[in-house]
Order: C-alpha cells, then sequence, then structure tokens
C-alpha cells in the first residue's frame, strides 16, 4: 500500500516539516540531514562542478532547474551569505498577493522582483539569472519534504495534507495549493495552522472544552477558539495578521544594527546584502538566545574587517519587541468578542508557532487570558503533527482517530459589490464551512447576455477597501427583455475555504458560463505548464539522483577494496583472483566516471560478487585475530571502513532501505 | 446590474426520493441508514432538513447535538476517498447542513428566515442599506416607532451638538451624560423586545399546532414589527457609539 500514503506537511515560512501518522501517533519525518525542521530556504547553486557547491555529499540530491542545482533547506541558508541575489526565504509572504501588496514587505526583505513584470500578471521574484513565481519556489520545498517522505517510506508519496495560516484569504490559499499541484502532490486538503494544531493537542488530552490557540510564527499570527467535544474540533472564531511574525522582531532588529553600525562605525551596509545577511543570522541567534537566558554577546565580522560587538540584554530586548507583539491584542480580543466568550471562559490556551518561545510573548498571552498557556508541545512541530492526524481522518481514519473530525470557519467575509461601491456580505466571517450563498441577478437593458459580478473578501464596508477576490463574468444569458432573466448564482466555500461560483438562468433553466478571472493567482493553464514543467525536472532529478547514490556507493566499495589489498587475506588469494579483482576494479572506476546508472550499477555487482573470497578470508582473519587473544580493537582495523565483524562483506549497505 | 433579492434562497419543500442510489434500501433524507452512503441534496428548508416542525421556541442543546450527528455523516472529510460524484453530494450537504444549522442557532436569524419562508418581506435596516441610499441619493425607508419619536428627537439633537463640540474641541461632560443615559434606556429596550420576540414565538408555535391562517399572519405581522423597532434602535445605538469615539 505504499501508493497509499497521505502526509501531512506544514509549509512555514522559516521552517517545512513533513509528517505521518503511524500507529497511533503521529511523528516527523527527518530530512537526509537527520533534522526535522527543513528551512524554507530556496537556493541556486552554479551549474559548473567545483564552482559555488559548498553543500557536501550530505544535502539532498540534487534538483536540477535550467542548469542550476536547486537546493532547499539547510544547505541552501549558507547561501544567503554567500550569494545573497541567488538564494531567498520567506517567500510565504508573497504568496497569492499582487505587486502593489508588497511594496512595504519589498523593504524589509531582500526580494527581488523580476523586471520584465507586466501589469496583472502574477508576481515573479529573481533567483540567481531565473525567475519563478511564490508557488514554484513554495513548490521546490514541498518537492524536497516530499522527496524526504518518500525516501522515509521507501515509495512515491502523491497525497498530502498542507496547512495555511488561518487568516490566508482565498488567494493565498489557492496559491498553496497550486504550489502543491506543481510539486506533484494532490492536495487533500488544506487546513489551517492552528486547528491542526488543536488536532494534536486534541489527541493527546482527550478532553472536552474550549481551546484558543495561539499560533504565532516566522511570518504569520493566528488565533484559533475551538470547541472541542467527543471528538469534534468545532472553530467557534479565528483571526490573524498574515503580515505579523518572527520576522517583524528580525527585521525590526536588522535596522536598528544597521543604525547602530552606521552611528558607530560611520558604515552604511543597508545596500550590501552580504552584510545585512550576516547581521540577520546574528540577530536571529541573539533574540533565540535571549529567550533562554539573561543576555547575549553579539559579534557580527563586517566588510573591511571591521567587527560589530555589543552585549544584548533581555531588558533591553522587551520593550524593543513590545510594539510587536502587541500587535496580536487586536486579533485575539476580537476573536473572544466574536466567539461571544470572556478570557475566563476559556479551558486551556495552546501555544503554537517559534515565536512563542519569547518569554514577553508569553506574559502577554498569559495576561490576556490570565491563566498559564499550556506548553507542553514543541511549537515548531505540533502543526506538522496535526497535518499528519487530519491526513490520517482523510485517510480513512484509525482505531484512534476515527471520532475525530474537523469543523473549520471562513476567517473573512466574503461578499460581492452592488450599487455605489458597497459591499454585500453574503457570507459572515468565521461561518462553518462547507458554506454557500445564493444570490439573484437579473439584466438592465433589453437583450443583455453579460452580467458581471465582481467577489470581494473582507470586512469593510465599500467595495474598495475590501480585498478583490475574482470579477465574474456570467455570459450566454438569453436575450430577453430587460429585468426577465432570474440568474442564480452560487457561491459556495469548500472545506479548504476555497470559493467555487456557479450559475444558472432560472427561466430558460440554461447554465450560464462563468468565466472566472481570479484578481490575483495563476490560470489552471499556467499551474498545468509549470506542472509539466517539473514532471521534466522530476525525471531529470531522479535519474540524477540515482547516478549520485551509485557513485557513493562505488566509492566506498573502492575504498574497502584498498583497505583489503593491503591486508595478509589479499596475499591468500590466487594470482588469478587477484588480477581479476583489479580488472573489475579498474572497470568500476572507469564506470563511476560516467553518467550511466545501470553501468555503475553493473560495476558494483561485479566488483562485489568478484572479492567475496577476498571478504570472507580477511572475515576468517579478523576471527583468527580475536582467537588469537589479539584485541578486538586491533582485529577491527582490519576489517574494511564501516563493517562490523558479522557483515564482513567489504561492500557498504545501500543507503536506500 | 441588479439584485432582485438578497440572501439565501428560499427553498420550498420537495419530493424526496425514498430509496438509496446505492444499495436500494428505503434510506434517512441525507445519508443511507442502511449503507452510510450520502444521497444526493433534496431541496428542503433548514427546519425540514433537521427534521424539526417549523416552529421558533427551539431547543438548541438538541439542534448541535444533531448537527454533530449529521456532521460525522456528511462532511467532505469522511468522503474524501470515495467517488467524485460522492464528494460533490457531500459537499452540498454539508454546506446545507452548515447553512442551515448557522441560521437556526440564532433566535434572531431563525425568526427572519421564518418571516422569508413565510413570504414575508423583511425592511432593510442595515448599515449597508444605509449606504446603498446615500450613494444612490434615494431616501431610505426609515419608519421611526412611534413610542420613540420624542426620545428619538431629543437624542439627534444631543448628538448634533456633541459632533459640533468635538469640532470645536470642547469637552462637555453634562452632555455626555445625557448622550450616556439615553444610550443606556435604548439598550433596555433593546433587552425588552427580545423579550416581546420570545412572546411571540410562543404564540407562533401554539398557532402552527391549531390556529388559523389568519391567526398565523397575525403573528408574522407583530414579529416583523418587533425586528424592524429592534433593528432601529441597533442602528440608533450604533450611531450613539460612533459619535462618541469619533
Amino acid at each position: 500500500m505504499a501508493s497509499d500514503h497521505i502526509v501531512g506537511i506544514d509549509l512555514g515560512t522559516t521552517n517545512s516539516l513533513v509528517a505521518y501518522m503511524q500507529g497511533e501517533t503521529p511523528g516527523i519525518i527527518p530530512g537526509e540531514d537527520g533534522l526535522n525542521l527543513v528551512p524554507s530556504v530556496v537556493a541556486l547553486a552554479n551549474a559548473n562542478p567545483g564552482g559555488n557547491n559548498s553543500a557536501g555529499p550530505n544535502h539532498a540530491g540534487p534538483n536540477r532547474d535550467g542548469g542550476n542545482q536547486v537546493i532547499v533547506g539547510n544547505a541552501a541558508r549558507n547561501y544567503l551569505i554567500e550569494t545573497p541575489d541567488r538564494a531567498v526565504y520567506s517567500v510565504k509572504r508573497l504568496m497569492g498577493r499582487g505587486v502593489e501588496d508588497i511594496q512595504d514587505e519589498l523593504k524589509l526583505f531582500p526580494f527581488r522582483v523580476a523586471d520584465d513584470l507586466q501589469p496583472g500578471e502574477v508576481l515573479r521574484i529573481k533567483i540567481g539569472e531565473r525567475t519563478y513565481t511564490p508557488p514554484e519556489i513554495s513548490a521546490l520545498v514541498l518537492r524536497q519534504l516530499k522527496r524526504n517522505a518518500e525516501r522515509f517510506f521507501g515509495g512515491p508519496v502523491s497525497k498530502a495534507v498542507i496547512t495555511v495560516p488561518a487568516y490566508f484569504n482565498d488567494a493565498q490559499r489557492q496559491a498553496t495549493k497550486d504550489a502543491g499541484r506543481i510539486a506533484g502532490l494532490d492536495v487533500l486538503r488544506l487546513v489551517n495552522e492552528p486547528t491542526a494544531a488543536s488536532l494534536a493537542y486534541g489527541l493527546e488530552k482527550r478532553q472536552n472544552g474550549i481551546v484558543a490557540v495561539y499560533d504565532f510564527g516566522g511570518g504569520t499570527f493566528d488565533i484559533s477558539i475551538l470547541k472541542l467535544h467527543d471528538g469534534i474540533f468545532e472553530v467557534i472564531a479565528t483571526n490573524g495578521d498574515t503580515h505579523l511574525g518572527g520576522d517583524d522582531i528580525d527585521n525590526l532588529l536588522i535596522a536598528i544594527a544597521l543604525d547602530d553600525i552606521q552611528g558607530d562605525l560611520k558604515l552604511d551596509l543597508r545596500r550590501n546584502g552580504e552584510a545585512v545577511q550576516r547581521i540577520r543570522k546574528a540577530m536571529i541567534e541573539a533574540k533565540i538566545a535571549l529567550s533562554s537566558q539573561p543576555s547575549t554577546k553579539l559579534d557580527v565580522e563586517l566588510p573591511g574587517g571591521k567587527r560589530y560587538q555589543r552585549e544584548i540584554t533581555r531588558e533591553m530586548f522587551e520593550p524593543l519587541i513590545q510594539p510587536v507583539i502587541e500587535r496580536t491584542i487586536g486579533p485575539t480580543r476580537q476573536a473572544l468578542k466574536d466567539a461571544k466568550l470572556k478570557p475566563s471562559e476559556i479551558d486551556e490556551v495552546v501555544l503554537v508557532g517559534g515565536s512563542t518561545r519569547i518569554p514577553k510573548v508569553r506574559q502577554l498571552v498569559q495576561d490576556l487570558f490570565g491563566r498559564t498557556p499550556h506548553t507542553d508541545l514543541n511549537p515548531d512541530e505540533v502543526v506538522a503533527l496535526g497535518a499528519a492526524v487530519q491526513a490520517n481522518i482523510l485517510g480513512g481514519g484509525s482505531a484512534v482517530t476515527k471520532e475525530m473530525l474537523l469543523l473549520d470557519v471562513t476567517p473573512l467575509s466574503l461578499g460581492i459589490e452592488v450599487a455605489g461601491g458597497v459591499t454585500d456580505k453574503i457570507i459572515l466571517r468565521n461561518s462553518t464551512i462547507p458554506a454557500s450563498a445564493t444570490q439573484y441577478y437579473t439584466t438592465q437593458i433589453d437583450g443583455q447576455t453579460n452580467v458581471a459580478i465582481h467577489v470581494l473578501q473582507g470586512e469593510r464596508e465599500l467595495a474598495r477597501d475590501c480585498r478583490s477576490l475574482a470579477r465574474f463574468d456570467l455570459k450566454g444569458v438569453p436575450p430577453m427583455v430587460a429585468g426577465m432573466p432570474r440568474i442564480e448564482v452560487k457561491f459556495l466555500i469548500d472545506a479548504n475555504g476555497i470559493l467555487h461560483v456557479s450559475a444558472r438562468e432560472q427561466r430558460s433553466g440554461k447554465e450560464a458560463e462563468i468565466e472566472v478571472q481570479p484578481s490575483y493567482g495563476l490560470t489552471d493553464e499556467q499551474v498545468e505548464n509549470m506542472l509539466l514543467e517539473s514532471f521534466d525536472y522530476a525525471e531529470e532529478d531522479f535519474r540524477q539522483r540515482q547516478v549520485i547514490e551509485a557513485r557513493r556507493e562505488a566509492e566506498t566499495i573502492l575504498a574497502a577494496l584498498a583497505k583489503g589489498k593491503k591486508s595478509p587475506a589479499w596475499q591468500e588469494l590466487t594470482a588469478v583472483e587477484r588480477t581479476n579483482a583489479e580488472s573489475l576494479e579498474r572497470a568500476l572506476i572507469s564506470a563511476k566516471d560516467g553518467d550511466d546508472y545501470s553501468a555503475i550499477r553493473q560495476a558494483i555487482g561485479a566488483l562485489n560478487q568478484g572479492t567475496m573470497r577476498l571478504a570472507e578470508l580477511m572475515m576468517d582473519t579478523a576471527v583468527s585475530a580475536a582467537l588469537k587473544g589479539k584485541a578486538m580493537d586491533d582485529a577491527d582495523a582490519d576489517l574494511p571502513e564501516g563493517e562490523t565483524s558479522q557483515a564482513g562483506h567489504p561492500v557498504a549497505k545501500a543507503e536506500f532501505k | 446590474m441588479t439584485q432582485t433579492e438578497s440572501k439565501s434562497s428560499l427553498i420550498v419543500p420537495g419530493e424526496a426520493s425514498t430509496s438509496c442510489w446505492s444499495c436500494g434500501t428505503m434510506r434517512a433524507t441525507h445519508f443511507c441508514s442502511a449503507c452510510g452512503k450520502v444521497q444526493p441534496a433534496v431541496p428542503v428548508d433548514y427546519f425540514t432538513f433537521f427534521g424539526f416542525p417549523r416552529k421558533l421556541e427551539l431547543d438548541t442543546t438538541a439542534l448541535e447535538k444533531e448537527f454533530y450527528a449529521l456532521s460525522r455523516r456528511l462532511h467532505p472529510d469522511v468522503f474524501a476517498q470515495s467517488a467524485k460524484q460522492e464528494r460533490a453530494w457531500s459537499l452540498e450537504q454539508s454546506s446545507m447542513l452548515n447553512d442551515a444549522y448557522r441560521t437556526l442557532k440564532d433566535p434572531i436569524k431563525r425568526t427572519e428566515y421564518l418571516l422569508r419562508l413565510e413570504g414575508v418581506a423583511l425592511e432593510e435596516q442595515s448599515k449597508q442599506a444605509t449606504e446603498t441610499a446615500r450613494a444612490t441619493g434615494e431616501l431610505k425607508k426609515q419608519v421611526v416607532p412611534a413610542d420613540l419619536l420624542e426620545e428619538v428627537f431629543e437624542l439627534n439633537l444631543h448628538l448634533e451638538e456633541l459632533r459640533i463640540q468635538k469640532k470645536a474641541g470642547e469637552d462637555d461632560p453634562a452632555l455626555l451624560e445625557e448622550i450616556g443615559k439615553a444610550k443606556l434606556s435604548l439598550e433596555e429596550k433593546y433587552d425588552a423586545l427580545f423579550e416581546e420576540l420570545r412572546g411571540e414565538w410562543k404564540k407562533w408555535d401554539a398557532a402552527v399546532d391549531k390556529g388559523t391562517e389568519e391567526d398565523r399572519r397575525k403573528i408574522l405581522a407583530r414579529m416583523l414589527d418587533v425586528l424592524n423597532r429592534r433593528n432601529y434602535i441597533r442602528n440608533l445605538v450604533r450611531d450613539v457609539n460612533e459619535a462618541m469615539e469619533n
């Protein structure tokens, strides 16, 4: 059933994770480097070998894209400092947004917008000499997670549940779903991050009551209030800010440091990408250190050999970040108000997201709710674990999840523009999804066959203050006298929080054709093209990965043989055996330098066979050495590297199990 | 583009097919009691959807229990691995379930829904109607309830005075106290109107069981009147809050 694994993915601003439910508990699937967190950083290495390939043999397999090697995760972080124009981070902030929306972000983040961007086109970001849309960059992160899961299962993974901030709007959700598709994943469900966290929490606690999830992550803030009742997780209210997180604290600290450096050392480093990234790294480390200790030292090497050195105490840090963390108060109070609950009526407050490690944030939550928040869960992992629980539920459930059901809400009101540029709200925020509304339209001119509808999302009264979701054109309305047609338009928000629209002219019973013009986002066709491209690359990637792995294996066996040739066992072989082994060795060396995967494999197999007796003899030598009372340590030294005595064969086990 | 109607559609009780599309046995309304498969949605009103009579005194605990039970049967999560058609039915059924629950659990929305179901047109007293009227230059229908005439007249004078003072940067505690008192009185009336509405519910529910069409029409008209007066006061309180905040 290997093809049926549904994984849960937390596609975070700072870090991403993939998780799976094994038996009764969800667990994180680590990357090849053994770490659970995959930093959401994407870099392009130069294609020329021996170039900027500092990732070393342990980074995840290469991933070629237009002659460039794509690096994702921890290995990509080095590129942020070494070649800042070839790496990108926090791209989640750009998902589902237009170029006019992100002007503020551009001041704070080193995003480089494509120069040839046409009005109305989906945003593209430069990495090196190529440009990518935000969903494509997210897809590269997703593809890495997919690969980690495939390595874990030893088989393909094609279905996933992906989490999104609860306060994400339709365009941001659609962009996330597109990213999944581009990465070759069938996204079975988008789950809101705080809700996913509540699933992981609820699975452990199994208690009824009202829970507030305060999710303060790298780039987004969400507050959700849920009612847990016999396995039903009913969201009562949600609120948040999709551009508020640890990133904002970092940017504030960077700005202060840059001012400080200019004042103190007379250096203006604002335009020096490398220096800014060095400062950023140091500031993040300092921020993290201050969560567990009262003070920390900054020491950053600057261009020209100068150093920026400072001691920061928690007393200095806390007032600085106060304005940022206070921005979580408004949404929290609004969510409580919408839920018609007083803070004292909340039974438990659960903290999620890396920024909740900051003691001052915990204090703020405690003051808001008048109770000590629940901090037992790992705030970095709980969302992914919850996504794995939801994946398990969607897969048909297991003994522990079969009673569990998530009832989520839409975070923003859905409206349509009516006369005078006013928003008429047709589905209110905090409505349980799926939710629907039906509207009726008619024509104003005799014979009119088109009716235009403008769909909005947001809480403001005027259409221009709300987010434009899409403009629909109802086409093919049968020509009639003005006011005669009665067009029924059904708006439906599905369980992912994504809008669907259908229309029918009631008098003729004719389905009206709808042309959806998303205000921000990729068309199906664009996604399809990106998907095909990535499929092409995926095949290429796979081939490349196989070759690299085979080479690694060849090197291991060759090293073992070299060692074997120095051992007394080598002399015990017949001359023919030795000649044969050496010719097989040469064959493998030459195959290893080529790109033919099966040739390398074959040569490995042949050498393996040809040195079987050598391996046995070496084994005997080791054993007899041990019998002679030689220390096992010395005996081990005779064995090929990395082998234990019971393996007794100079071939390392395949990395893939 | 003109909207001929707003808000949710009114669906008349329809004829339900009586056997499951999948196993052929007799079925419950929304899913098959024999094989559990979701059924195509049948256009019914929200009361019928939950199997309730068209009455307004509603046991919300029972409603919630039924909502949870139906959610477990109809939610798209349950059909994630099913065929496309079943997933579409589940989406339709569960959106209807959620729409129905949202409408029925709230006493005011429930009353308004019943009025529309019974063919009574609601007055638009919303802020949005005010904005629309302002934008189009049309006069908004705004009937001041007779018992409030004097109070509203005085309050509007006070509010006008407050706006002038605020512009001039002056502060008159006596005026603020006067407005505060008026607001408190309005809020008390607002709460009393809800009790009045509940009284009408009881009459309606009784008339559903044994009453003439004429009795029911009279009750509906009275409920509409209570709702209109209530909306009027709500808007007034909002105006007061805005004037005091700005």
